[in-house]
């Protein structure tokens, strides 16, 4: 184990944090501007040019408050759940490659041959923190979220799995990095237009890629608590939720961790589907160190749009009802994404390059 | 470095074990076992094993014991925490226990392969992934396929059953 | 009696649910595309743009007592405002004029006259009772304080909110 490795880990490890969780302050300013504006509003403007001071004000507000822990929880269940909402929304981060290479030194954190398994895995035990909070809090509407959130996340990790197999059949490996680099070669999985894109055999694969692409951003809308399936903290339902008896910033980590789990799950789709950092025409990290910097903007770029639309759908369609959520993940998309392997594996065999 | 986090994982899997026994809260007991999964899956991953850690925390630590949680959460846990202590079944249980692990500490001094040193691995020319994929595929096909029967089986029986139930 | 109601019978591309979304979608997106490129305007921003240019003539803001062209305060301490105020924000204490005086006859003028904005709620009944046209209700709407003392606006408060009111009878003015 040399230095050198540690050291730059490290200095990654910090350097994504600090962009993550800037991005993530204000995705809740967008989230706040954006549906404001839908809503012919106009939203925070007044801290700072355009309100774009408000975030620091939110967290001043959030950590200046009263952090109150009501009598009739179980005290360590409920310090304990916050923190293990906001934990694997950010390690998953780990294994997305944000850029090219900057000085030679790829932007990854690790690099591992599970990447995607590993998202998985860390994705699925962000239930815990919701599941916890719900009983630790020792009340009836935060207990019904835990219940719900729990029975929703294991439905729509199903979704969540199998729509990204395809992907993998294609590709043959599990590595993130490698993912990215087939569709430098091949084009963006769902936009083949890179490379020979007159290829008929690559836009016939394009078709399971989108239904792919589909099934897996509306899971991962669900993974994250998003409107159309945001059940477990249900406002008109539930009070809040799993964090009805949360407050100050105990609260706010809740709040943070959905944000944080949204740039996650964006990260993602544009790894998987979007062509991650790579932008036709433009080169990469081994061409100097401006064209790296240049690669993690694009690939953040991509993130925050895709960020746009989950602002967008969420202030656009109304909740689900339990029932119509389960239905819609245990008998459309689960068979859709069954499916989908299947039409996948036999363009794959029986229609060759 | 690699012994100490050995050392580091290995302490936590057996505290979290022991965790999961001595708790009188089954909820600390299931999360405990959560604890104790990832504490193994961080061993497999030290041995590079990655595939197998990844789906230890995947399959148990993120489906099984989620599962497990949401039905303690739904039975009533005050009884469990209220029970008293039965000294002699946790004596008994504790006597046991020991003489199983006398006898396997003595068992394995006594293989001559446990003697000496494991000869490294080959470096494998496949990520582990691509292993165990042309392993299930290739040998153990016919056992996959059955296993897979079996599991359907089980799921179609369970709705079965779960219908009926409500008729 | 239960009444049975029908469900509308959804067609194939209703039942997939996607045109839908695309409709609502395209609609929030269109709202969102007006507000960004300022074609919708709907909020006002209030300190910088007020409403004062846009009040209407019926406006009922802070109630006022005015001097008249003469300089002399209308209010005859009548108390009729105070008896008919529905929140009871009205306090008088009456005062008697001298002998000597120009006004003599008029009796009385108000020495106190206090209006507590808390409990006002600019009804314009006081207005309307007023036999003297001696107190209006301006389109003062900024009314604000930092003590419960700063909301009771006193006769000097009053007088400086209702200046002077041009064009009303000065029936005291004429010796009768």
């Amino acid at each position: 184990m040399d230095y050198f490795f540690l050291t730059i880990s490290l200095v990654k490890i910090v350097a994504l944090l600090a962009v993550v969780l800037g991005m993530m302050n204000y995705t809740v300013y967008a989230e706040r501007r954006i549906s404001a504006l839908i809503q012919d509003r106009l939203g925070p403007n007044r801290v700072g040019p355009a309100g774009l001071f408000q975030p620091i004000a939110d967290a001043a507000k959030f950590l200046l408050k009263e952090d109150f822990t009501p009598g009739h929880v179980n005290k360590f269940y409920y310090w304990l759940a916050p923190c293990l909402a906001m934990i694997p929304a950010i390690t998953t981060l780990a294994v997305v490659p944000f850029g090219s290479t900057l000085f030679g030194v790829p932007m990854v954190i690790a690099d591992i041959n599970v990447g995607v398994l590993f998202v998985f895995a860390i994705a699925s035990l962000g239930v815990y923190g919701i599941v916890i909070a719900g009983w630790s809090s020792n009340s009836k509407y935060p207990f019904l979220g835990g219940v719900r959130s729990t029975s929703q996340m294991i439905s729509y990790e199903l979704s969540l799995g199998l729509a990204v197999i395809p992907v993998f059949l294609l590709i043959g490996q599990l590595r993130l990095s490698e993912v990215v680099r087939y569709q430098i070669e091949h084009g963006w999985m769902i936009a083949p237009f890179v490379g020979d894109w007159a290829n008929p055999h690559k836009w016939l694969l394009a078709i399971p890629m989108m239904i792919s692409f589909v099934v897996f951003t509306i899971a991962i809308f669900a993974e994250t608590n998003r409107l159309p399936f945001d059940l477990p903290e249900a406002e008109t339902e539930l009070v809040g939720g799993y964090h009805t008896e949360y407050g100050s910033m105990k609260f706010g980590l809740f709040f943070l961790g959905e944000y944080v789990a949204m740039i996650t799950g964006s990260a993602i789709i544009v790894t998987l589907f979007l062509g991650g950092w790579h932008f036709p025409s433009i080169p990469d990290g081994s061409h100097g160190w401006g064209w790296g910097l240049v690669n993690i903007f694009i690939f953040f770029s991509k993130v925050a749009v895709l960020l746009f639309v989950f602002i967008w759908v969420r202030w656009t369609l109304p909740r689900f009802r339990y029932d119509q959520l389960m239905r819609l993940g245990w008998v459309f998309f689960f068979e859709i994404a069954l499916a989908n392997i299947f039409l996948a594996a036999i363009i794959l065999a029986y229609f060759p390059q | 470095m690699s012994a100490l986090l050995f050392w580091i994982f290995a302490l936590i899997m057996l505290g979290f074990g022991a965790a999961v026994v001595i708790n009188r809260n089954p909820i600390a007991s299931a999360l405990s076992l959560v604890m104790c999964f990832m504490g193994l899956s961080s061993l497999f991953m030290s041995l590079d094993a990655f595939f197998i850690g990844i789906i230890q925390v995947l399959v148990y630590a993120g489906a099984v014991m989620v599962l497990f949680l949401f039905i303690i959460m739904l039975l009533d846990l005050r009884v469990e925490t209220r029970r008293k202590t039965n000294v002699v079944a946790v004596g008994g249980g504790a006597v046991v226990a020991l003489a199983f692990f006398i006898q396997i500490f003595f068992v394995i001094g006594q293989l001559s392969a446990a003697k000496q040193p494991f000869p490294p691995l080959s470096s494998p020319k496949v990520d582990d992934v691509h292993s165990v994929g042309l392993l299930l595929f290739s040998n153990y096909n016919l056992p996959f396929q059955i296993i897979g029967v079996l599991v359907l089986v089980a799921t179609i029986g369970v709705i079965v059953l779960s219908k009926r139930e409500l008729r | 009696m239960a009444i049975t109601v029908s469900r509308p019978k959804l067609n194939w591309s209703e039942r997939l649910y996607l045109p839908a979304i695309a409709a609502g979608m395209a609609i929030t997106i269109k709202h969102f595309k007006n507000m960004l490129f300022g074609r919708t305007k709907v909020t006002m921003q209030y300190p910088e743009e007020k409403w004062d240019s846009h009040m209407p003539e019926h406006y009922r803001g802070a109630p006022a007592l005015v001097r008249d062209d003469t300089g002399r305060v209308r209010c005859v301490a009548c108390q009729l405002c105070e008896f008919i105020c529905p929140p009871r924000a009205i306090k008088i204490i009456p005062g008697e004029i001298p002998a000597g005086d120009r006004f003599a006859k008029v009796e009385k003028f108000p020495h106190e006259f206090d209006i507590d904005m808390i409990r006002c709620i600019y009804c314009g009944l006081c207005e309307e009772v007023c036999p003297e046209q001696a107190i209006y209700l301006r389109k003062d709407y900024a009314i604000t304080g930092f003590t419960r003392a700063d909301m009771v606006h006193n006769k000097e408060k009053l007088l400086e909110i209702g200046g002077v009111m041009h064009g009303v009878v000065l029936k005291w003015n004429e010796k009768k």
